[in-house]
């Protein structure tokens, strides 16, 4: 049980000794586990920075199943299907390394559904061809494993060992996307269009992934003294241009930047400036989809409700079977 | 094609579209499950029946002769699909979908079971690894018509309204035809007769043991082998084909 964590760590409670210690414990590379003592702030932003990343994976399965009844042929049927379902499982496994923070899960969900917990600003864009299908995975999986590849890495042990097994279905996610990208560019003048289109409306909102600017992110330092975040939002947003700015060019598609250019000197791309306005407005609700994906959750789990009911009534009958038994 | 190719074809389209036509049904809850676990296991099966879609219409192109296995799914219009109706049943609430998976998947046991013995081997072989799937299926749909029945009243109560819309398909599982009863002859095809007892007796049992009523008499779903489909199936076939009929001779 995670009792006696819980019991260590009320807020306040946090002395100068057991903080420098458990400092210590950081800066020494150990996982910290969850009966481990830890500081309040520190449980609080991994419950904050799990669940958000777990509704991330439930939110996310939406735009996706947009696409499921018209994908083109049965094996591209299948591969969506299968990994609209791995989100799900990454969305279980992440509920779970949050519950053993003490959080419930379904104190987590209600978050979610009343509006009070946040998902990835990505997740309020529209599908609207079969390319941004392939998009979605080549960007939007290609950004989270930038994120994610450092996760695996944090000191948080149950966050750190779901991110590695994540990180293998990524990365098969994002060449999966790829795949249908190089199809799309390579095929017949409307496909190519569609490719286009779908990069024109996914790049910029790929890169908001990331969060805001370093020198705007709130939850930054502390975080990384912490090595709850190995690297900075900025980094990471660099690194996943330089590694995605030659994938367009081979498929000879053109990045909606157009000031992005090659520095010769230090051999990265820089990019232009991002809306950030268009961020903290749909962070703040106001984005094309934040409705209609929570409209969507909220039908989900409505509908769902009798089912939920009738399972654990019937689940409840059957004990009582089993005692009398 | 030759005649005795022709029956064999029909046959094993029959069971095709069963598969894609319920695969297709099955993957609109994809995303939306009542909760995450469901959500997980449902598209699992609807991974499961899809994927037998695919090794029987690849079977049956075999038989043909020609065209791909994306050409039947995508480039046919609906008098072409051989499915029983039960299966483009809409999906409405979770009772109709278990209620009409649990028809199907018991019927999908005893029919594969009959098939891991079929002269064709092809469909031997497919019926061997896909029983292995729909007893697991079965195992599932099984829970949830005693967890709707034996739950709730709202669960009992839409689990035999489910029941009242579905029960009239079954019949359609088990028609037999001259074509059928010379394959079954032949040592190709399940005895449909057979199948309807052992189906009959296995759904009964079930039901025994739940308050749900089945409905005696009434309309009896027909039809489908033949090509003559309810409206459904037309409007699901608009959304599944769109991009092959919109955009066609295209690599996707």
């Amino acid at each position: 049980m995670y009792s006696q964590g819980l019991r260590d760590s009320k807020a306040g409670d946090d002395s100068p000794e057991l903080l420098e210690a458990f400092q210590k414990r950081i800066d020494n590379e150990e996982k910290i586990e969850p009966r481990d003592w830890m500081p309040q702030a520190y449980r609080q932003t991994l419950i904050r920075q799990i669940s958000q990343h777990a509704h991330s994976e439930i939110v996310g399965q939406l735009p996706e199943a947009n696409w499921v009844s018209r994908a083109p042929t049965l094996k591209r049927k299948l591969i969506l299907l299968a990994k609209i379902q791995d989100e799900a499982g990454h969305g279980l496994y992440l509920y779970s390394a949050a519950e053993t923070l003490g959080e419930s899960r379904h104190k987590m969900f209600e978050d979610l559904l009343s509006g009070k917990a946040k998902y990835s600003s990505i997740f309020n864009y529209p599908t609207l061809n079969w390319a941004d299908v392939g998009a979605v995975g080549w960007l939007v999986d290609g950004a989270a494993i930038m994120n994610q590849v450092a996760l695996c890495r944090t000191s948080y042990g149950p966050y750190s060992r779901s991110m590695v097994k994540i990180c293998k279905e990524e990365s098969f996610h994002q060449r999966q996307g790829y795949d249908i990208m190089i199809k799309m560019a390579q095929g017949t003048a409307q496909q190519k269009a569609m490719a286009q289109d779908a990069i024109n409306r996914l790049w910029w909102p790929a890169l908001m992934m990331f969060g805001p600017s370093d020198k705007d992110s709130k939850h930054s330092g502390q975080s990384m003294k912490w090595k709850i975040k190995r690297f900075s939002n900025d980094d990471l947003r660099d690194k996943f241009i330089n590694a995605t700015v030659p994938q367009a060019e081979y498929l000879g598609l053109t990045i909606p930047d157009k000031d992005l250019k090659y520095n010769e000197k230090s051999k990265t791309y820089e990019h232009g400036e991002i809306d950030w306005n268009e961020f903290v407005n749909v962070i703040k609700g106001n984005g094309e989809c934040n409705q209609q994906r929570m409209d969507a959750r909220n039908r989900a789990y409505d509908d769902g409700k009798w089912v939920r009911a009738t399972a654990a009534a019937y689940a409840k009958k059957q004990q009582k079977n089993e005692k009398v038994a | 094609m030759p005649n005795k190719n022709e029956a064999r074809y029909n046959y094993i389209l029959n069971l095709a579209d069963n598969t894609l036509v319920l695969g297709q049904r099955l993957s609109g809850w994809c995303g939306v499950g009542p909760f995450l676990e469901e959500d997980l296991a449902l598209t699992n099966t609807a991974l499961d029946i899809i994927g037998q879609a695919q090794m029987l219409l690849n079977l049956a192109i075999e038989i043909k002769g020609e065209g791909t296995v994306d050409d039947l799914a995508f480039l046919r219009d609906q008098h072409q699909f051989k499915n029983v109706l039960l299966v483009e049943q809409p999906n409405g609430d979770y009772a109709q979908t278990m209620f009409r998976q649990y028809m199907i998947d018991s019927y999908h046991v005893h029919l594969y079971r009959a098939l891991v013995d079929s002269s064709e081997k092809q469909l031997a072989a497919i019926a061997e690894k896909s029983l292995k799937e729909v007893n697991y299926h079965k195992e599932r749909s099984e829970l949830w018509i005693k967890r709707m029945a034996l739950g709730t009243s709202e669960g009992l109560e839409r689990l035999q309204k489910a029941a009242n819309n579905l029960w009239h398909y079954q019949h359609e599982l088990f028609e037999n035809s001259e074509e059928l009863d010379k394959l079954v002859k032949q040592g190709i095809a399940a005895d449909p007769n057979q199948l309807q007892q052992n189906w009959l007796n296995d759904v009964s049992k079930l039901l025994a043991k739940t308050p749900i009523k089945t409905p005696q008499s009434g309309w009896r779903a027909t039809g489908g082998r033949l090509g003559h489909h309810s409206e459904y199936l037309g409007k699901m076939l608009c959304e599944m084909q769109f991009l092959q009929r919109a955009y066609p001779n295209c690599e996707w």
